[in-house]
This record gives structure tokens, sequence and C-alpha cells, in this order.
């Protein structure tokens, strides 16, 4: 073994809680109803009969489950470069700010008794719009394929007040942005029309101008894409969109390379989005609350969700639906989430224009220097090995080599990798363009100490694949538990995903360490 | 970037001259503009960010947020409800939502992520008991969005395209839920037909529901309790009848009242929606919104989920865990041919949710909403002794109930105003989307009242509707 960590995940052999307790125990007494005869308020057409099947626990050992569920968890308590994610530490201010001021908030209170969170999201609007050029923002996408949705319908909206939606329902994207664009197109009711790439890395122009029509209500484009290739025509294609009477989206879920670098509105884009969880540092909290932030032009502000907070003379308000009729309203309720607002906000505040300028400079640096490192591990090459020039923030790699010399599938490696304290590393989306895909993104928050371990981690994992296969196949064994076996889980009768599934279809659990 | 002037900043650990000469050095640039050559000169930003000062001592950043946000007002106490509602949380749960492992967590391995996993699988298991369904999927970003989806999964199950709605649907919600329907123009349109509300009794218009009922419905979308706190007393009515039509029945809820109420799928519910910020979950300003969708466990439902579904499976050595179960439906694993979308939402809020169910267990479930029904009963009473202001809809209602200002002459904004001044945040105003109800609020009241504050209301309300 090299001079890699020992690390062992926590073992706690936790039950399921649904398995725990013992009749009568009691984890939170609500306060006293009082004297009032509360049955007759419900009609006997709906009242419960039987009390629910929940466990019966008391407050310390809810306490100490949840505490040893925490614990083997691995996330970010090692070192994780999921890729696409742009993994950031979190200050933990944010979370003070947010207990103190925000967590008590409704949504519906008057706008008077709100002025500082209307100014934080004001704020954070005008930040946004310095970052991208665009002239507004909303919040109240809830993650950022939400965010695309906001785009798909805003652009619906325009089309159908031109009287042109019926013509236009195709959305133009690429086979390298994000399958949230295309499947919130979809949703929204439009086509899909998917351009695969060229020998560049990025789709030949001639695609997109085959495929633009009178048909086209618009594009929706990542760039640089999670392979790190930037398309340098992109100017081009949203001419051409725009020419063919479509709008343009440029999805800046993955910002740190181009952060500081360019403007979405400057390259002629009419919408883009930032994902405030990744890029601005608010917390991901394992997939959410997460917030799509969308900004537009004000040729597209009429149409895009409410409500807006407006400023008057240093006084906030908002502005809904009845004073925008065009708007299409909501995508969800209320105006977001707020927390990761200002948590976003508050970590702008302390990078200022420098900072963020910095750190889009380290995060591709960091990229850079993990390259150099990486393509020294035999089994491993990059995706696009024809395109010499530097990627961005992160990068493609392929381990398709290793899979053909020695069987290890890249989940192995993933398998593997979390028994060195290790998170497993982003692979691709569906669909796989190159054999066996990995994908760090190092972002500017990990020491190179960090970076450097990771890649120790794959270098001594991919050596075990030609040395000892058998312990990556077998992986993980540093786990609280071993791999997990998925192969059936789309059949009827073995998918549980609740506990009275599970009992129903498989009966007693097996003899495992983790049965109670 | 000019090395010799750096200054490391404590959130980017290679920000040292240091570390960036080295890395640069390995790299072989000399400069790290160089690294950014694939973006054409003309593509790049000219000049500089404009940006509020940098704070980057934690010390001032810490003032000047809580300079901000003290702008914001505290009450002696809040009536505000209609789907975002102050409930108590736990501190337990604060607890468990705030650890690191938790909180900063990506998307790990089943084995490396074990703990996240089971967590969400016992949000799933224990919600799944309160709604006495087997199969209940990761949770969607709000309510609203689990309503939307949940008739998109009708639609692709009958083919149909129309969706009942009640006309006492709650605006916000009902805004959430035309975005979904979609537009005429496009492919998978749905039209929202709006079944009229009694006015007397707060529910559902069986008349017109019948006359509304035909083999164009794909489903509909009924809410226990309503918008308007109401018992959808009908509810089993319309169900039986929706589907003698062929029509799927969802219904929403608010899982706080399962103590004291039937899950929906006992009187009739295919699919059952919700939110889970009463689960433990602080309203952040409407930030606290998150929703789920649960049925049967048939695959009728199953397969035309659009979230992320967790199962439980087993390893080799027969330990539990857990894995993804029908991904390939998902829009990650099939893009535009994927059920809807999905992506990030609401998880932690399930580990929230997860925790508090845990802590409640049946007997807190059946108390606090009978303390719910108890306090929420209490101020109505309270309420309905002030001259001029009426309860309206009769006792079978739970948290919230619509007062009635008509008499008092004067408008909600007038009386919120006044309320305002006292300390107090008044009721939801209605007037605005429900025309029928005149100048009338939605009064939340829950476990987190107290005597003193429905006491506080009556004397504030009395003062303000003077």
């Amino acid at each position: 073994m090299s001079g890699l960590r020992r690390y062992h995940a926590p073992v706690w052999d936790e039950p399921v809680v649904m398995e725990m307790g013992s009749p009568g125990r009691r984890g939170f007494i609500p306060p006293a109803a009082g004297d009032a005869d509360t049955a007759g308020f419900v009609p006997d057409s709906m009242k419960r009969g039987e009390r629910a099947g929940l466990p019966e626990l008391s407050e310390a050992e809810v306490q100490r489950h949840y505490i040893h569920l925490a614990q083997e968890t691995l996330g970010m308590m090692g070192v994780n470069l999921f890729g696409t994610c742009t993994i950031k530490y979190s200050p933990l201010l944010g979370e003070r700010i947010s207990a103190d001021h925000i967590a008590e908030l409704h949504p519906g209170q008057d706008p008077e008794t709100i002025q500082g969170v209307l100014a934080v999201l004001h704020g954070m609007s005008e930040i946004l719009c310095e970052l991208s050029g665009m002239d507004q923002f909303v919040f109240q996408a809830g993650g950022g394929a939400d965010a695309a949705y906001v785009n798909a319908v805003t652009t619906r909206a325009y089309h159908a007040d031109r009287g042109e939606l019926e013509q236009r329902n195709e959305i133009i994207t690429t086979i390298q942005t994000h399958p949230c664009n295309a499947a919130t197109a979809a949703a929204a009711g439009f086509k899909v029309v998917t351009l695969m790439l060229g020998e560049d890395g990025y789709p030949p122009l001639e695609a997109l101008e085959a495929a633009v029509s009178e048909r086209t209500a618009g594009m929706m484009i990542g760039n640089p894409d999670d392979m790190g290739i930037y398309n340098p025509e992109i100017k081009q294609w949203v001419d051409l969109v725009h020419e063919a009477g479509g709008l343009c989206f440029y999805d800046h879920a993955n910002f740190n390379g181009a952060m500081s670098k360019l403007r979405a509105r400057e390259l002629g884009f009419d919408a883009c989005m930032f994902m405030l969880h990744k890029t601005f540092a608010a917390p991901f909290g394992g997939g959410g609350p997460a917030v799509g932030a969308y900004g537009c032009s004000s040729e597209l502000e009429p149409y895009m969700p409410r409500p807006l907070v407006r400023e008057q003379g240093g006084s906030y308000s908002l502005e809904d639906v009845d004073e925008a009729p065009k708007s299409v309203g909501r995508v969800r309720e209320y105006w977001g989430n707020v927390p990761q607002i200002v948590k976003a906000y508050s970590w702008v505040r302390s990078m200022g224009a420098e900072g963020i300028r910095f750190a889009s400079d380290m995060s591709v640096l960091a990229n850079n220097y993990m390259e150099k490192r990486l393509l020294e591990i035999p089994g491993l090459s990059i995706s696009h090995p024809d395109i010499k020039s530097r990627r961005l923030e992160m990068t493609r790699y392929s381990l398709g080599k290793l899979q053909e010399d020695t069987g290890v599938t890249v989940f192995d490696v993933q398998n593997r990798m979390v028994d060195f304290g290790v998170d497993a590393p982003w692979l691709s989306h569906e669909p796989w363009l190159v054999p066996e895909p990995i994908t760090p993104e190092a972002g500017e928050t990990w020491p190179i100490e960090d970076l450097d371990y990771w890649i120790d981690v794959l270098a001594q994992v991919c050596r075990e694949a030609y040395e000892d296969p058998e312990i990556v196949k077998t992986a993980p064994h540093n786990q609280a538990i071993g791999p997990v076996d998925g192969s059936r889980l789309d059949e009827p009768d073995q998918w549980a995903t609740t506990w009275r599934a599970y009992k129903r279809k498989h009966g007693d659990r097996p003899k495992g360490r983790t049965s109670p | 970037m000019d090395v010799s002037k750096i200054e490391p900043h404590h959130l980017m650990a290679n920000s040292n001259q240091a570390t960036v000469e080295h890395m640069l050095d390995v790299v072989g640039a000399s400069d790290v503009e160089e690294l950014f050559e694939q973006i054409p000169a003309e593509h790049r930003l000219a000049g500089g960010l404009e940006l509020p000062p940098a704070l980057v001592s934690e010390a001032d950043l810490s003032r000047h947020m809580d300079d901000l946000l003290s702008r914001d007002v505290k009450p002696k106490a809040s009536f505000l409800g209609g789907g975002c509602w102050p409930h108590y949380v736990p501190a337990v749960v604060d607890e468990i939502v705030g650890r690191a492992e938790f909180l900063n967590n990506i998307w790990g391995t089943p084995s490396s992520d074990l703990g996240r996993t089971q967590s969400l699988f016992e949000f799933c298991s224990q919600l799944g008991e309160l709604l006495e369904l087997d199969f209940v999927g990761l949770p969607v970003y709000s309510w609203g969005c689990a309503a939307g989806h949940a008739m998109l999964m009708a639609q692709r199950i009958n083919g149909r395209s129309e969706v009942l709605v009640a006309a006492s649907l709650d605006p916000e919600r009902r805004a959430v839920i035309e975005t979904y329907a979609g537009l005429p123009e496009l492919e998978h349109h749905i039209e929202l037909v709006e079944v009229a509300t009694d006015w007397e009794t707060g529910c559902l218009d069986l008349e017109d529901f019948r006359s509304k009922l035909s083999d164009r419905t794909a489903a509909i979308y009924l809410e226990n309790p309503s918008f308007l706190g109401t018992f959808e007393a009908s509810g089993p009515e319309a169900a039986r009848l929706a589907k003698e039509a062929g029509a799927e029945v969802i219904v929403g809820v608010d899982p706080i009242a399962l103590g004291v109420t039937a899950s929906p799928s006992a009187w009739g519910a295919d699919i059952v929606v919700g939110t889970i910020q009463s689960l433990g979950v602080h309203m952040n300003c409407g930030g606290g919104a998150s929703g789920f969708i649960a049925s049967r466990d048939e695959e009728r439902y199953a397969r035309q989920y659009p979230t992320l579904c967790l199962s439980a499976a087993h390893t080799a050595e027969g330990d539990i865990g857990f894995s993804m179960t029908l991904f390939e439906q998902t829009s990650y694993g099939s893009r535009e041919l994927g059920n809807d979308w999905t992506g990030n939402s609401t998880y932690l809020w399930a580990i929230a949710a997860s925790v508090y169910m845990a802590l409640l267990g049946p007997r807190g479930f059946e108390e606090i909403g009978r303390t719910i029904l108890g306090r929420s009963h209490q101020a109505a009473e309270t309420v309905a002794r002030i001259p001029g202001v009426e309860v309206r809809f009769g006792d079978a209602f739970f948290k919230e109930f619509v007062a009635d200002f008509n008499g008092t002459g004067k408008t909600v904004a007038e009386i919120n105003a006044s309320l305002r001044e006292q300390g107090i945040f008044g009721g939801l105003d209605l007037s605005g989307r429900f025309p029928e109800l005149g100048q009338s609020a939605l009064i939340c009241v829950t476990e987190v009242h107290q005597d003193e504050d429905i006491a506080l209301l009556g004397e504030a309300l009395t003062e303000a509707v003077r």
C-alpha cells in the first residue's frame, strides 16, 4: 500500500428507524390540546382509523440514530471533486445568518416588514446582472433544472404572445448540454432537436444551420461543456438562432471557468441561469434546497416568473402578476429558497469583484494542474485527445483502456475510491460519449494537498486494477457496508421505496450485520 | 495575474503565492491567463466587474448581514399561513440538518452515502405509514410542483387531457399548476376545468363537479383540508364518481393533519401529493417549500414518476443498503424521453421530515393534530365574538379558517395595517382572489400559538375593526 490514509467509515450497523423503539415511547410531546372536544371537528368520513405505524422512540434515540447516519455519510468530509457540481466550501456564517434572520419569515408578510430580505434579493439580482449582462434575475426556481424549466416556459410565453407558438415548437440543444435542458423543454411541450458533436468537441456550425428554421423557438446550451471544451463559434450560433426568430439560453450551471471572463448578454444570449448552490457557495444539501437563478434581457422580462423585487428610493416592493399580465406566473410557490439566496449574496460580498476573478483563475489553474498529473496514470486518457488547447474548469477523462485491459469498470473505480475517504467522482451524464467516463472538478477551495491525494488515490486504484483487480471489483471494503446489489431493482416484485413495501416483498430482512 | 501581488483569501486554499507559482510551474504556464486560450478575445469581458466592495473579514460581513436583515420586523404574533405555516421545529431536527455530512453532501455511492440514503428511505417509509401508501418518490420542489407532476402522470396513464380542480384552490399553488398544464399550442397540454365551490360550506359543489366530469377527464385534483381550511366532505363521493368515469384521483394533503384525519388513500385517492414544510421545516420566507408524490405500489403509477426513486436493496453479506430504482425513466436517464424532469430538489428537507416523524411517532401526530384543531377553533371562537366579524363555513376545519370582515365596513388591507401597528401579522388577504368572499382573511393557528397569542389577536382585531 502507498502512503494513503488508513481511512475507514464509521460502522454503526444502524437499523432502519422502522425497526427501532418500544410501544408507548415518546420523542416529542406536542403542546397540550386543552379541554376542547376536538373529535367533533373532523367529519366521520374523514377521521383516521388506526394510528400511523410510525416508530416510537425517545428524543435522545432519534438524535443518536440520525447522528450515526450522518457519520455513515462520507460526502465532503473527505475529498470530493464531483464534477459539474462546482463543489466549494460553504461558509458557515450563512447558516447563522439564515437561522437568526430568515427561518421564521413568511412570504406573505407585508413588504414593509421584510425590507431587509428584499434588499438582499434585489442586491443579488444586481450582482448577477453585472456578472451576466442581463437586466433582471428571478430566484423562484428550486434548482438548476427548474431554472431551465423557467427558460422553457418563458420562451413559450414569449412566442405565444407573438402568436407564433404553434409554429415555433422546437428547442435546439446539444448532446453535451445538461439533460435537464432537453427534458424541461419537452416538459413545456416543445419538440427537442439535439445536435451531436463534431471533431472539435462541439457540434459544427453547419449542423446548427441545418437545424434552425421557422419552427425554432429557441436554443438551450451550456458553454464550456462539462468536458472543459469551449465553443468558440458561440456568437455565430446565437446569431443564427436569432435570425431564425428563436431565443438563446445560456446554461451557466458550471460558471467557474467563465465567471468574470465573459458575459452571456454580450455574447448575444437572451437569458441565462446560475446555480447559487454551486458556483455561489450555498450548501448543496445532498440535493437541495437549491436555487436556479434565472436572468434575462429587458425584452423577456415581462414574461419571466413573478414576483420580482422592485426598488424605488431605497424602498423595496414585490411586483406580482397583476402588474405583469404577460408573466408566466409561477414555476414554484413563493420567491425561491431565500436562505440560499442570502448565503450566496454573503459569499459574493466576501469575495468581491477581485475575489471572484481570482476564484475563476484558481479553479482553471487547479484543473490544469490535475490534468498534468492525471494523464500520467496508466489506463486513463483525456476525452478528445486531439484537442490540444487547455481545458477550463473541468476535464472529462476516460478509463476505457483500463476497462479493456483489466475488466475493471468506472463503477468499480468509484466504489474503490471511497475506500480511501475520497467520495465517488462524477462520471458523465447520459449518454456516455467516451467509454468509462470520469469527471473531476477541482474548484478553488480544495488545497493542493487534497487534489494530490485524490490523484494518488485514483492512481492507486488503477494500479490495483492491473495488479489485483478483484480488490477493486469487490470494493468497497472500508465503508459501513459493501457494494449494494441494485441489479434487479427495476423489477416490480423487487423494488421497495418504503419499509411497508420492503416487508411485503422481502419479508424479514436477511441476517446481515445491520440487522437489529 | 501578477503573482507577486497575490493576497491570499480565506475561502481559497491555493491562493497563496507559493502554491500558485508551483501550480503554474507544473502546468507550464507563465500566467494563468494562458489557460483561457480557448475563449476568443472578442468574447472576453472588456474591463472589470463592478460589484459591491468585498468584506473579506467574516467579522465585517457578519455585521453587514445583521445590519441589513435587522430591517425586517419581528411581530408579537403572526397568523399568516396558507401553504407556508409556522410550526414548531424540534431542536434535534435543526441539529441533524445542520450536520456538515448532510448539509454539504453531493451524491456518493450507495455505500459511501449509506447514512444519507437511509435517512431518505426512512423519510419515504414514515410518510408511507402516515399515508398508508407503499410507493413514495424522493421529494420535489413544492406542493404545487408535486400536483403539477401528478397531473402529467395521470395524463400519461390514461391519455386524457382535462383535470378538474376546485375553485377554492390556493392561488399560489394554482399558478404553479397552470404553468405545468402548458399551453394548447404545444404537446401534452392539460386543460384545467374549474369546479365551483359551495360558498356556504367551503366544499366542492358536487352538482357542478358531476356536470364537468366526463370521459375527457384525466384526473381530478382535490385537497383535504382545502386551502380554506375546510375538510372536503364531498371528497369520497367525488373520488367514487371520478373512478367511475375512468379518471385518476389526485389528492393534496398537509401531512401534519394525518394524526387525526384519514389518509386520502383510505377514501379513494390514487396519487397523493402534498407539502413536507409542516414536518420540521422552518418557513424560511417560503424557502421551506417542498413536496412529495406517493401512490399505491403498482407499475401503473410507479413507471410514471418523474422523481428519483430510492429502493432498499441488499449487499452480498445480507446488509440492507439503498440504491436507485426506475432511473431510466427520469430525465437523467433518458433526457427528453424521460418523465418530465428531475434535478436538485429539497432532499435536505426530506431528512428534516424524517427526523420530525421519528420524534413525533404515532401518538405525537395524533396529539399535534388535536392541538391544532383545538387552538384553531379556540381562535375562531374568539374572532367570531368580535362585532361585525364572522367565521365562515362552520366547524369542520383544520388549522385555518376564513374570517369574514364584510360586516365591519373595513377592508382586510385596512384591518391588517392596524394589526401590524399593534405588532401582529393578520391572516392572508383573500379579497383579491376570491371575490365571493368579499373582505375575508385566512387565519392560521397552529401548536405554536398559545392562549395569550389568541387573546392578543382578539384584542387587536377588536381595535382594528372599530
